[in-house]
């Protein structure tokens, strides 16, 4: 496994936003959270990264607890979230924004995963000099995504990828996210458009109030009727 | 004409005397908006440190050129240890609280500093003189002479600050010093760690403070307890004046400062008494009109 979460426990000023939450993440597999505004997506993927620390329970990256790291320490353990809303250094160039996803690399492929990210997002190598915050959503998404890749990550988080884009858009990140599974990512993904994160995922889970209430692979849970109600309209 | 040639090159000289200790506030308050009213201590600290080594350790016929980069040497590691120790003491534990509280902090150990190196160091209760580590004499320019030791401030601190703007715009702790500025939680995801990243950033501004001791030591020929807070006030109003967070506009907001100081006080009503006031009229002039200084950008409130 490379990602193991067990009861999961957090709360904010009383409120509790985690109330037991358990998932795991399988080698090479594609997970998908979804569920309604609030439920606590965006709080599992903090606590996995150390932005937030769980008050209770256990995370482990392959075998080993991180759930008592600073954010940095996470990074470096091998997981790289790609937070909601892009998050991108916009007063910074393109390259500079590669460069800091891969900040804490040392060895001497940098270079060449940097030359990937061009060849996957051929816009931001032809754009590589320019400033981040000229870019469109689509293509800092893009960013974000390039930027994540560049520390090597055993496991790569995605917090809303396609939020704000348009329908173009939103199909090319997916396809990329896609691509990325295909190559053999290990990835967590937490997006509201719960078909299309079903759709990608090989196991899905439904987080409401904290809990995770249901999961299953993702095309059984696509077809569940309770799913669809609540989820797909 | 000559006067007044005269008093902008005395101007520009304590300009960029000033501006080697702004640098320190404005890259602090970029990167933790923390305005460090310590950081004169730190510079006056650096003075004294280089005052012990060349009167107490350096044999009183060491020439110049031995005595001034051992000087220089000493006064930056006092002005780096002794920002270092107050950031893990008194910032490091304040970390994460209202921002009112480090600055608070900020003046108690100001006043701490002074009073330590008052009362501790032999003969600081007065003036003490500054040993003489450079060549005596003067530039003279037609009708402007400069001391030598000012030729050396004036050339030394844009230099300096130059390749500070250098490192931070090249070099990979610069880089991780910009993300922390713009966005410490994602920094934190690129795996930067925040406390390595501000602790760098007093260690730089410590080291361009001890530079800027020597030079101020071995230009005014005297230094005293009070020298920290008297030019830190300058120093911050510069970074201020400057746009805070921006390199460049620290050593110009000097400059700036150094020059109205220098001129009010030939010209101005009330002579080098009041010169001062007129530093903070210019302040308060470019505040009301461009708030975010010359070269700042605007503060945009965070969502």
């Amino acid at each position: 496994m490379t990602l193991v979460a067990e009861r999961l426990f957090m709360s904010f000023g009383g409120l509790l936003a985690l109330d037991g939450v358990s998932l795991t993440v399988p080698d090479g597999g594609v997970v998908g959270l979804i569920g309604t505004n609030g439920a606590g997506k965006s709080t599992v993927l903090k606590a996995v990264s150390g932005l937030l620390r769980p008050h209770r329970g256990e995370i482990r990256l392959r075998g080993r607890p991180i759930h008592h790291l600073p954010a940095h320490a996470v990074l470096a353990a091998g997981v790289a979230h790609c937070p909601e809303g892009r998050r991108l250094f916009a007063g910074m160039t393109v390259e500079e924004n590669l460069r800091l996803g891969g900040h804490l690399r040392r060895d001497r492929h940098v270079a060449k995963d940097m030359a990937r990210v061009y060849d996957l997002f051929p816009v931001l190598g032809e754009r590589r000099t320019q400033r981040a915050g000229l870019f469109s959503g689509g293509e800092q998404q893009m960013l974000a995504i390039g930027r994540a890749l560049m520390a090597r990550p055993a496991l790569l988080m995605f917090d809303e990828p396609t939020m704000g884009l348009s329908p173009i858009m939103i199909r090319r990140i997916l396809d990329t996210i896609a691509l990325l599974r295909n190559q053999g990512t290990t990835i967590l993904m937490v997006e509201q458009n719960a078909l299309a994160a079903l759709m990608l995922a090989d196991h899905g889970y439904v987080i409401d109030l904290g809990r995770t209430t249901m999961s299953g692979p993702g095309t059984d849970l696509l077809a569940d009727p309770r799913v669809r109600a609540a989820y797909l309209g | 004409m000559s006067t007044l040639a005269q008093q902008i090159v005395n101007g520009l000289v304590l300009g960029a005397l000033i501006g080697l200790i702004a640098l320190g506030y404005t890259m602090l308050y970029g990167i933790v908006q923390l305005i460090n009213f310590a950081h004169g201590e730190v510079f006056m600290v650096g003075a004294f440190g280089a005052h012990f080594v060349s009167l107490r350790l350096l044999p009183a016929d060491t020439p110049w050129y031995t005595a001034l980069p051992v000087m220089c040497v000493t006064a930056v590691a006092v002005s780096v240890a002794v920002a270092v120790a107050v950031e893990r003491l008194a910032y490091r534990p304040l970390r994460g609280a209202h921002k009112l509280a480090p600055l608070i902090t900020a003046l108690g150990v100001s006043i701490l500093l002074q009073e330590v190196v008052r009362v501790f160091y032999p003969g600081a209760t007065a003036p003490l003189a500054f040993p003489r580590a450079f060549p005596d004499g003067h530039l003279v320019l037609g009708p402007v002479t400069v001391l030598w030791t000012g030729v050396l401030a004036l050339a030394v601190a844009p230099l300096l600050a130059a390749a500070l703007h250098l490192y931070v715009e090249r070099s990979r702790l610069g880089r991780a010093m910009r993300a922390t500025a713009q966005d410490p939680e994602t920094a934190r995801l690129m795996g930067i760690d925040p406390d390595r990243v501000i602790l760098a950033t007093f260690v730089l501004g410590a080291a361009l403070a001890g530079v800027g001791a020597v030079l101020y030591g071995i230009h005014y020929t005297q230094i005293d307890t009070a020298i920290g807070f008297q030019n830190g006030i300058f120093a911050f109003t510069a970074a201020v004046l400057g746009g805070i967070g921006s390199i460049r506009g620290a050593m110009l907001g000097a400059l700036s400062i150094g020059l109205v100081k220098s001129l009010a006080g030939q010209y101005a009503w009330g002579g080098a008494q009041y010169d001062y006031v007129w530093v903070f009229a210019l302040l308060i002039l470019v505040l009301m009109f461009r708030p975010q200084g010359f070269l700042g950008r605007p503060e945009r409130v965070r969502a």
